[in-house]
Parts: C-alpha cells; sequence; structure tokens
C-alpha cells in the first residue's frame, strides 16, 4: 500500500522546540487535503506525545506513516518507562514535577488526550527500558 | 466580534498580526494549564493566559485558534512573538487580570 513516511528526531533537551514535528506532520495533513477536523484531531495527538518526551523522556523519535485513509504514528523514546499504564491512562494522574506544570503542562491529561482523539493507541513499556506509543487516527 | 474589538474592550496592545484584526471570532477561553485546552477546548478562537512560553503558541497553534490575549499585562519574549508571527496568530496583551478580561469579553457577546 502507498503511504508517506516521516520521520523526526525529539529533542528532549529543548522545551521550546516541542511541536516541531506535530506541526509539520499537520502541514503536510494540510497540503494534502486531509479534513481539518481530522488534522486537527492527528496534531492534538501526536503533539501530546510530543510533549510527553520531551517533559518524560529526554525526546525520542517519531515514525508517522500517512495512508490514504489514515494516519499512524509511532513515538518512541529511552526514558524511564511507565510502571502501572492503566494508572498513567487515568485524567488527572501525573508524575510531572512542580517545574513542568509552571510551564502549563502535567495536568494529567497527556495520555487520556492522545486516546481521545485517536481511534486507536497502545502503549508498550518498560520500567528503566523507554516507552513505544501508537497512535492511528482515521480520517473522516 | 472581531478582534479588533477585542482589543478595544481590554484596552490592549497588539505584538503581532496586525493585519488579522478585522478576522471574526465568536467563542474564546481562559486557562494556564494548556493540558486543559487540549482537553476540553472545542473550536473556540481566542485563548487568554497568564503564561508566556512558545508553548501557548504552539497549543493555540494545533488548536486552529486565532489569537492570544497574555493577562495581567504579561509579554512574552521577542522568539515567542515571532513564532505567533509567523503562524499568523495574533498576540496581545492587555493589563486587566484573567478573571476580568474573560469576564468583559463575555458580557460583551462572546461565547465560552
Amino acid at each position: 500500500m502507498e503511504c508517506i513516511r516521516l520521520e523526526y528526531e525529539v529533542d528532549g533537551e529543548n522545551f521550546a522546540s516541542a511541536g516541531n514535528a506535530s506541526e509539520s506532520v499537520k502541514r503536510t495533513l494540510k497540503q494534502l487535503g486531509v479534513s481539518p477536523a481530522s488534522v486537527r484531531r492527528v496534531a492534538i495527538a501526536m503533539y501530546e506525545g510530543e510533549i510527553n518526551m520531551v517533559i518524560h523522556a529526554h525526546g525520542g523519535k517519531a515514525a508517522v506513516e500517512i495512508y490514504p485513509e489514515r494516519v499512524d504514528i509511532y513515538l518512541k523514546d529511552s526514558g524511564p518507562g511507565i510502571a502501572d499504564i492503566d494508572l498513567a491512562m487515568k485524567a488527572g494522574y501525573s508524575t510531572a514535577t512542580e517545574s513542568i506544570r509552571s510551564l502549563g503542562f502535567g495536568a494529567g491529561m497527556g495520555l487520556p488526550n492522545m486516546k481521545k482523539y485517536s481511534d486507536e493507541m497502545k502503549i508498550d513499556s518498560t520500567v528503566g527500558v523507554g516507552t513505544t506509543v501508537f497512535l492511528r487516527v482515521n480520517f473522516e | 466580534m472581531t478582534i479588533r474589538e477585542v482589543v478595544k474592550l481590554l484596552d490592549a496592545e497588539i505584538l503581532c498580526g496586525a493585519e488579522h484584526l478585522d478576522t471574526q471570532i465568536h467563542t474564546a477561553c481562559g486557562s494556564d494549564m494548556m493540558s486543559d485546552v487540549l482537553a476540553y477546548v472545542k473550536d473556540q478562537s481566542v485563548l487568554l493566559t497568564g503564561l508566556l512560553n512558545p508553548q501557548v503558541v504552539r497549543t493555540a497553534e494545533m488548536m486552529d485558534m486565532l489569537c492570544i490575549v497574555f493577562v495581567r499585562g504579561k509579554r512574552p519574549e521577542q522568539s515567542v512573538i515571532d513564532l505567533a508571527a509567523s503562524k499568523g496568530i495574533v498576540l496581545l496583551t492587555t493589563e486587566k487580570r484573567l478573571f476580568v478580561a474573560c469576564g468583559i469579553l463575555y458580557t460583551n457577546g462572546l461565547g465560552g
């Protein structure tokens, strides 16, 4: 099946640049003529993932596959991992520090938002090894 | 109302995007927590906030918002202003506090 593949390095040391990859994907989908509502769902889900990689995991890699009817996103980091995924998925639960909260994140809405705005979400995580998040968004 | 009316109502200073002042807006939200903006906001076109970092602009961009109002006289760094300008997002700053600024816009017909 034909698809467009995009890959990004997410810089974990640079909070200001967090969102660059999501923005690039958003722009690409817009250019491809994907509906604004679908573009926004992809942008928000991926942006939350990108922010997570920066604030929790020292960055990582994002791979995006764009198909005619959907987009698949793989976010892979070598961060601390998630000990209890069910707990992490609960709205309002966060391990973010006060300094992260002062930046406007760490409300415990990241993973719930990613689930809310995607059609499929899978988390593979090993403590001390890292986390891979898969997101699929079907276009309307 | 237009963004121009927001400027007038909040006695705001325009930091960038002066060419977009006649854009129509219908709804707004006020928050310092960007995760909540991403979670609960739907089709709001103005963000009022006391937070100044570049992720405020990124969040607005992801949500297709048109205008950000910094409250309590806050003023972001030039790099944040440049980022917003490159996205065509209007940045305003007002001396009014978040609650007051939201109240003024709400009572003048802007929805939530």
